[in-house]
């Protein structure tokens, strides 16, 4: 039990600072490069949960997949232009303000909503479960998931195509 | 850990994405900020299923990821058609609808 509280605080430290810097950073490819970190430490917070294969996931499509559109998009935008990639933020104290804001009241909220004292027992492998529902009572929103991936796909190659 | 830990945790990051969306201009740097605030989200699904002890809240935390995938692969082909027409990614400068 106390190994799981210093692994998640640990990890929830990683989190939140990579976070932090993603939204805080003056350098665009920087904050990137950070939000990959924050990635994979919420891949952390997963395996905390025991969610192994959510982890897998995690760590293929958004720190593999995600991370490398945006790189590519940033490519793509800032270095044609000539310019640096520093950028500036605007509405700072209004921002943080609303974020304190919207923070406190969901906190406020969980101090007094009941909470389950201890986890329920995990399941042996929560992949084969996780696969038996995806194939049974999900198996029509999987379809309809793999239909949407496929049309924002073709059109996101639509819109960046080139003109010729 | 209890499940107050792991929601406290994700509404620090919500809220982290929320300032980001908020403050930055770049077109990219706000897109990096939903995707904070989503990833917050999985946290919260993935942290109930596993104290309620009901694997649907993992299955919809593989859907998020999936849709936002899609959602960011559509949002940056639209900014660099923007960029194409504009020469600018700043948001500021993207008011072309205002009324």
């Amino acid at each position: 039990m106390t190994l799981e509280t210093v692994a998640f605080g640990a990890v929830a430290a990683v989190l939140v600072a990579a976070s932090l810097a993603v939204v805080l950073t003056p350098n665009l490819f920087h904050a990137v490069l950070w939000l990959a970190a924050a990635l994979v430490a919420t891949g952390g917070i997963f395996l905390l949960l025991r969610a192994p294969f959510l982890f897998g996931v995690q760590l293929l499509l958004y720190a593999g997949g995600v991370v490398t559109i945006v790189v590519f998009a940033i490519m793509l935008t800032e270095r044609l232009v000539g310019e640096s990639l520093r950028q500036t933020s605007r509405y700072v104290v209004n921002g943080a303000l609303v974020a304190a804001a919207v923070f406190v009241g969901v906190v406020g909220f969980l101090v007094q909503a009941p909470a389950p004292a201890a986890p329920a027992p995990a399941p042996a492998d929560l992949t084969v479960v996780l696969g038996r529902a995806l194939v049974g009572p999900w198996a029509v929103v999987l379809e309809l998931l793999a239909v949407l991936l496929v049309i924002s796909l073709l059109g996101a190659l639509y819109f960046a195509r080139t003109e010729d | 850990m209890g499940l107050g830990a792991y929601l406290v945790l994700a509404a620090l990051v919500f809220a982290i994405g929320l300032f980001g969306v908020l403050t930055r201009r770049n077109a990219v740097g706000i897109l990096l900020g939903i995707e904070l605030m989503l990833n917050a989200v999985n946290i919260n699904l993935v942290a109930f299923a596993r104290f309620a002890g009901n694997p649907a809240g993992v299955v919809f935390a593989l859907f998020t990821i999936a849709v936002t995938v899609a959602e960011v692969a559509v949002g940056l082909a639209i900014v660099i058609v923007i960029f194409r027409v504009r020469r600018t990614v700043e948001a500021d400068h993207l008011d072309l609808l205002r009324g």
